[in-house]
């Protein structure tokens, strides 16, 4: 571990090169998650998945990006035409936004113009707060895309998406709590700190907390098992039925960079962040874990049937919101005590 | 099992089987119960198991069930009746058919027709041989009918193309004189495909 004191000082270029790193980096790794995740559930269905464009078909990207660039781009005629435009931005922006406040690649100096680059575009002191906050602040790409569509389909979509902020966000906020008064910091530094030479993961302290953790992100995120924003059998595309071309691209990038802010959080919250471990270094943990939680999601997809809106909120009000409380509870008189 | 066991349609004298079917929680503590022990069995990972060990077996097992299509093709039953083939006789490279005209009175959709003369041999010559693919049905009985097994159904059944014509003339549909060492013969009525050992599963006697 580096002494943050030893660390060159981060200048406004830094900043603004990580930014740009971040944006071309999640934005394509969120494009080639779409491929990931097609050839996934392929093979978990014996199937192959995308084989034609490159060699088994890892070029697919390419040509999914073709496709909806060269699309037509559609309003409907009695959509609100402004906020229809500005939903999907909504959607990707905050993804992004959200990833400035998180630890996402080891930091470097370019060797020519000597510019140091963070590891954290910027490190703020609550973190974790800004990213849960701007990742919830996410959600209303799909509340106002369905709202001002003018389609059934996509008012149901967005009544769903309340539905669903309303449920998992206490769990969210309630769950991670247990973490930060064990570390008494909301600094993704200071949770990766923590569980830095040898200490035991969070995740042995906090199991209960790591579930529900799990599970919220899955409702944040809406991956399958809460996926009901745009459950296809059910309401045809939900909050995304009018969009075409780059507008529903964006959506879609911002999903997938919201499955992989999430997999970094529970990563550096629970799972021991880009410590070393034994003889590996903490860069390919890092991006092990991250790996994993990514393809844990597409396992869920794969495997689980999604739940309907009430079920969820019952889960989230009856049965998450008492088990946060109580793991809280325990937290603290443990704390206490010891 | 006697025919008389299936028109015995009385409900109750036969074994079936009364499921053990749970009744529905009623009071708080049983609802609660109920929860706790949906919560903590592990059928969710099972779910999760069965889906890893398909992709296990998919991609370390060879179990992929893809075929990719039209790069690899499924082999087909030497059955099958797609677009027909003229043969030749394997001796003189000649063509079988004696213009005998079977073929094209046999056809119950009248798509075959042909047109013969005698050379100068006085040898019956086919001279026009045309069957019209919009309207043949594929029923084999020209194949059938045929006393010298010169027209036969081949495997042929991407019949898509820019123009009916393209399969239908004589010279297309005749073994080319260069491959005629490769012409198939017609195996027959009750002929299996070649990979009909794979294909063979068991009886599903248990239920």
């Amino acid at each position: 571990m580096v002494d943050a004191t030893m660390l060159p000082e981060v200048t406004a270029a830094g900043v603004i090169i990580k930014a740009i790193l971040i944006l071309a980096v999640i934005a394509g790794l969120a494009g080639f998650g779409t491929y990931i995740e097609r050839k996934i559930l392929a093979f978990m269905q014996r199937r192959l998945g995308p084989m034609h464009v490159g060699p088994h078909g890892v070029l697919q990207l390419a040509a999914d990006g073709i496709k909806l660039f060269t699309k037509e781009d559609i309003i409907p005629q009695h959509a609100n035409k402004i906020i229809f435009a500005i939903a999907p931005i909504i959607t990707a922006a905050t993804a992004f936004i959200a990833l400035a406040a998180v630890p996402v690649f080891p930091d470097f100096t370019i060797p020519f113009i000597d510019v140091y680059v963070p590891s954290i575009a910027s490190d703020i002191n609550v973190g974790i707060l800004f990213v849960l906050g701007m990742m919830a602040a996410g959600l209303y790409g799909p509340l106002l895309a369905g709202m001002a569509q003018s389609n059934k389909w996509g008012i149901i979509g967005s009544a769903r998406t309340a539905i669903q902020f309303l449920s998992y966000e206490v769990v969210t906020g309630l769950s991670i709590l247990a973490p930060i008064m064990m570390v008494g910091s909301l600094s993704f530094v200071d949770f990766n700190n923590y569980q830095a030479d040898g200490a035991l993961w969070l995740v042995v302290y906090q199991p209960v907390a790591f579930v529900l953790f799990l599970i919220a992100g899955f409702a944040e995120t809406n991956r399958t098992p809460f996926d009901l924003l745009e459950h296809e059998a059910e309401i045809i595309s939900g909050y995304v039925t009018e969009y075409s071309g780059m507008r529903w691209g964006l959506f879609f990038i911002g999903e997938y960079a919201n499955m992989i802010t999430i997999g970094i959080i529970a990563s550096v919250v629970f799972l021991g962040g880009y410590n070393d471990f034994w003889f590996i270094p903490g860069w390919i943990m890092i991006i092990g874990k991250i790996a994993f939680s990514f393809f844990f999601m597409l396992w869920v997809r794969a495997s689980w049937p999604h739940v309907r809106p009430d079920q969820l909120m019952w889960l989230c009000w009856k049965v998450l919101m008492p088990l946060a409380v109580i793991n809280i509870l325990i937290t603290g008189l443990v704390m206490m005590i010891v | 099992m006697g025919l008389e066991q299936f028109k015995n349609r009385n409900v109750g004298t036969q074994n079936y089987k009364v499921l053990d079917l749970e009744m529905p929680p009623i009071t708080a503590m049983e609802k609660f119960k109920q929860v706790v022990s949906r919560t903590f069995k592990p059928e969710l990972f099972a779910g999760l198991g069965v889906t890893l060990r398909e992709m296990i077996n998919a991609l370390f097992r060879g179990k992929m069930h893809t075929t990719q299509y039209p790069f690899e093709k499924l082999p087909i039953s030497p059955r099958y009746r797609a677009i027909h083939e003229m043969l030749r006789l394997l001796e003189s490279g000649h063509y079988r058919c004696i213009g005998c005209g079977l073929c094209e009175k046999i056809c119950i959709s009248n798509c075959i027709s042909m047109d013969t003369r005698y050379d100068e041999n006085q040898r019956k010559e086919v001279t026009e041989y045309t069957i019209n693919f919009g309207r043949c049905i594929f029923c084999g009985y020209c194949a059938e009918v045929c006393p010298e097994l010169a027209i036969v159904h081949g495997g042929r059944y991407e019949t898509a193309s820019e123009q009916r014509a393209s399969f239908s003339l004589f010279e297309d549909m005749l073994t080319p004189i260069d491959k005629l060492n490769l012409q198939q013969e017609y195996q027959g009525f009750g002929a299996i495909s070649s990979n009909a050992d794979e294909n063979i599963k068991k009886t599903p006697l248990a239920y």
